[in-house]
């Protein structure tokens, strides 16, 4: 009973979740480029998608935007983190604030004050300042992930391993790395998802003719969303959907792997 | 987890010379307009202007929504992570990751296509006139802005809750459960006070971004409703007024400090508990 | 250990196929310094091809970046961001540029085919926001109307009035800007679209707060969409969008309210600071060209201009329709937004605002 309970309530949850993008893949087959308004089954729009390099562009940005913001706020959040375990508490929420302070600011107050710094400091606007713009509000989200787990972290296990003759090192990262790993992972996604999504900062971070794909989208809110928009989410929704069944079937594998050894 | 105090200071530093250029100087930056006129004379009337109604009001309604979207997301996100959790452990990770997976979608888009389904000829009524059901016309209402925000922020709170909870240690859970505690005293006793730092984690990653957000009020409230993130926005883009633009974002730090009291807060309570 | 592996396995992909990716979208536009401009215009406004054709016979490379709205594009041009050549903003926006010292004066002899493919009245209206004719050259035109379902709507629709009407309740959608909002009240008391007096402003906030419960949504953009798929009956909409609304969705009509309405006009200017000053002349004369007026007509659906064009235009439905080519009446004696000075803007905002929270 209270198993299907369960299972119910995931249902509820998925479906919600999963709605509105229903209606998004569904947009991507319809004829008419206008939103609601269903006039008949189409395919054309994921034909026109490859023509437009406009879109295409802004995708590739977007990713390897999205994966060097990534990668780098997750190092340099996990290194702070770190820091931060060792410092008394109260400077501990002090810096924790500090770190949030990006993320808690209007995203336009960010985004302009952001502008002006860089502008300030005389770089050009473009690819780089957009990186660095996104690493800026990245590495609080990622530190929000990292830090709860670190904090119930039991710092024993990482003596024990030094007692015995492990270089700090090694010691870091045979034992306290893989506890972090989900943490680490999660941070590293949301990172990455924060960065793909962000509109407003990256806005007024950008230089000319650099777009990611928010950018591209809202540039084309005054004459209507292309439907190739809808295109290309349905099929980089489906490529990470697959990605995702993949790393499933792997990792059961990889299970079942493990419990043969032992 | 250092061996000196100098190295940990190594670790540090980065975060501090980062903090110092990209979070002090645009800071400072705001500070400068949020407390000067336009002419650059020192004034306090920028952060009154909070008290003016239309301004007061926005902010309400913004701390009115922000707290319901958070409320609702940590109460959706306690059972959905319990659950989770409680499935095998592979099972587990991929149902997470499926529940994270929407976030890969453009929120724009899919804010809009929440509108596509709350509309007045949208999917769920069209779906209801199936049923011969009553119309639900949600659009355009308070309603339909916490749908929205729960919609684009509830993976926030899912995700740290999640994490804290793989760690909390079955055997505990057990051990509670074999000295007589019913479901409800080992959440309330042991759950519950060992997943607050992910919690507090969750709760500050949505309730900050549901404060200052204007993207979702506009498409989802009609306009009709308006937020302190629509007017910030306003301020600084329509009327060209970053004085006041920044003293209302100077205004929303006072929920830092909120949140910083309790972080250190439940922090404290959550050590004494340990001990 | 495996998981480790596949752990730095992963991590090496993704830097590879950052790096790849970030030198094949950078590569693009850095090389070519020399001999090129920088355009700056509304989203989706200009046809790709065209800019290709402009390239291929200049030999100019362009880069052209958008914008969503004139008051996210000032910012970026006003703190020098991007030394931008040449840019496409609205009327008001291109008088507080003048005003801002951000434009500089147009050297039309560099220019023939302005004065001599446009229609003269598009300079007498310029004047109403760039007085002398010296900064800028109109692109785009239209007015403000009401869209309406005809097969709703039983009564004539040709006033602001109806927009008040009881029977619409809830169907009804109004621009989401003060300016544009105010506007419509200010009209149907007689005044002018740039009042000044707080009284008349103060009368059209409260005829707004007196109409909001019977308005459906607030909106910009989403109009559009809501309009062609009969979510809301009637609408106050820019007449580019109408063409496309009524071409998606032919029971919709617009019409311009007998009061008079906002006579839009987007223009080409060149900032103070353009490089390329040259190459921006060509292009603001290759635009005139009646030929490529007519290709990014086509493409956008505003009207332009350009006096030649209904003539050219091959398809019939468009060129018979009161939308892209209105009636000489429709836009005699109509009002342009000016820049009120930036304490009036704010006394606009305050007043909307309150329609907002009320």
């Amino acid at each position: 009973m209270i198993s299907r309970l369960k299972t119910i309530y995931l249902a509820i949850i998925f479906l919600f979740l999963y709605a509105p993008i229903g209606v998004l893949i569904a947009q991507s087959f319809n004829e008419s480029r206008y939103r609601g308004h269903w006039t008949g089954f189409s395919l054309k729009w994921y034909e026109s998608l490859f023509q437009q390099d406009k879109i295409i562009d802004a995708l590739q940005n977007t990713i390897s935007i999205g994966i060097l913001s990534a990668i780098i706020s997750t190092i340099l959040a996990l290194i702070t983190c770190l820091a931060l375990r060792e410092i008394g508490k109260n400077f501990r929420a002090m810096f924790m604030s500090v770190a949030n302070i990006p993320i808690l600011n209007a995203d336009i107050v960010t985004g302009i004050s952001l502008m002006l710094l860089f502008m300030g400091m005389g770089l050009k606007l473009g690819y780089g300042s957009i990186l660095l713009a996104h690493i800026v509000f990245n590495v609080p989200y990622v530190m929000l992930c990292i830090m709860p787990q670190l904090m119930a972290l039991d710092k024993s296990f990482y003596e024990a391993a030094l007692d015995l003759g492990a270089s700090p090192f090694k010691a870091f990262t045979s034992v306290v790395l893989p506890e972090l790993r989900p943490s680490i992972v999660a941070g590293f996604l949301l990172a990455f998802t924060m960065s793909a999504d962000d509109f407003i900062i990256t806005y007024f971070t950008r230089g000319a003719g650099v777009h990611t794909l928010p950018t591209e989208i809202y540039a084309e809110l005054k004459l209507g969303i292309h439907p190739e928009m809808y295109a290309l989410s349905t099929l980089v929704f489906i490529t990470v959907l697959i990605f995702v069944i993949l790393f499933a079937m792997n990792r059961k594998k990889l299970l079942n792997q493990k419990e043969e050894n032992f | 987890m250092f061996r000196t105090i100098g190295i940990r200071n190594l670790f540090l530093a980065p975060f501090c010379i980062w903090a110092g250029i990209f979070i002090f100087v645009p800071l400072l930056f705001m500070f400068y307009y949020g407390l000067t006129t336009p002419a650059g004379n020192f004034t306090f009337e920028n952060i009154l202007m909070i008290f003016q109604t239309e301004f007061f009001y926005s902010l309400k309604m913004s701390v009115l929504l922000a707290f319901i979207s958070t409320a609702v997301c940590l109460l959706l996100a306690y059972p959905l992570c319990l659950i989770l959790v409680d499935r095998a452990k592979s099972a587990g990770a991929i149902i997470t990751l499926l529940f994270i997976l929407p976030l890969w979608m453009n929120s724009l888009l899919s804010t809009m296509a929440w509108q596509t389904i709350l509309e007045r000829d949208g999917t769920l009524n069209q779906i209801l006139r199936l049923l011969s059901l009553p119309d639900f016309t949600l659009i355009n209402t308070a309603t339909a802005i916490v749908i929205g925000m729960v919609y684009n922020y509830l993976p926030y709170m899912v995700l740290p809750l999640y994490v804290a909870l793989t760690k909390i240690d079955k055997s505990i859970i057990e051990a509670a459960k074999d000295l007589g505690a019913n479901t409800w005293q080992t959440f309330y006793k042991i759950i519950l006070p060992l997943s607050l730092p992910g919690a507090v984690s969750g709760i500050t990653m949505v309730f900050i971004p549901a404060l200052t957000t204007f993207a979702i009020s506009a498409l989802l409230g009609g306009g009709r409703i308006l937020l302190i993130g629509n007017v910030i926005e306003q301020e600084f883009t329509f009327e060209y007024n970053w004085n006041l633009g920044a003293a209302l974002s100077i205004v929303l730090m006072i929920f830092i400090v909120v949140n910083m009291a309790l972080t250190v807060f439940f922090e404290n309570s959550h050590e004494e508990e340990k001990n | 250990m495996k998981g480790k592996k596949l752990f730095k396995f992963v991590l090496s992909v993704l830097l590879t196929a950052a790096f790849c990716l970030n030198l094949t979208g950078c590569g693009s536009d850095s090389s070519k310094k020399e001999n090129s401009l920088y355009v700056y215009s509304w989203g989706d406004y200009i046809d790709p091809k065209v800019l290709d054709m402009f390239e291929k016979e200049t030999g100019i490379h362009v880069i052209l970046d958008e914008f969503d709205t004139n008051e996210n594009m000032y910012p970026r041009v006003y703190e020098g961001a991007v030394h931008y050549d040449i840019i496409c903003p609205s009327d008001y926006m291109i008088q507080k540029m003048i005003a801002n010292n951000l434009l500089q004066p147009l050297d039309f002899e560099k220019i023939p085919n302005a004065k001599k493919n446009i229609d003269a009245k598009f300079f007498e209206q310029s004047k109403e926001f760039d007085p002398e004719n010296k900064y800028s050259v109109p692109y785009c035109w239209g007015t403000v109307g009401i869209m309406y379902d005809s097969t709703v709507v039983d009564e004539p629709v040709d006033s602001w009035n109806i927009l008040w009407n009881e029977k619409y309740k809830d169907k009804i959608l109004m621009q989401d800007s003060a300016r544009d909002s105010l506007m419509i009240p200010l009209k149907l008391m007689g005044r002018s679209m740039n009042e000044t007096d707080q009284k008349y402003l103060e009368q059209a906030r409260d005829m707004l707060i007196k109409q909001k419960p019977l308005v459906q949504a607030y909106v910009i953009d989403e109009a559009k969409d809501k309009l062609i798929s009969g979510e809301s009956t009637m609408g106050v909409i820019f007449s580019g969008e109408a063409l496309m609304i009524s071409l998606a969705n032919p029971k919709m009509k617009f019409s311009v309210p007998k009061e008079g309405t906002n006579f839009w006009i987007d223009s080409w200017v060149i900032t103070k600071d353009a490089e390329n000053v040259d190459n921006a002349h060509k292009f603001i004369n290759f635009m005139c060209r009646p030929d490529i007026a007519l290709i990014n007509f086509d493409f956008l659906g505003y009207s332009t201009p350009i006096e030649a064009l209904k003539d050219m235009e091959e398809n019939e439905e468009i060129r018979n329709s009161p939308i892209a080519f209105p009636d000489p009446e429709v836009y005699k004696n109509q009002e342009t937004y000016k820049y009120l000075g930036n304490e009036m803007d704010k006394i606009y905002n305050r007043l909307w605002m309150q329609v907002k929270v009320d």
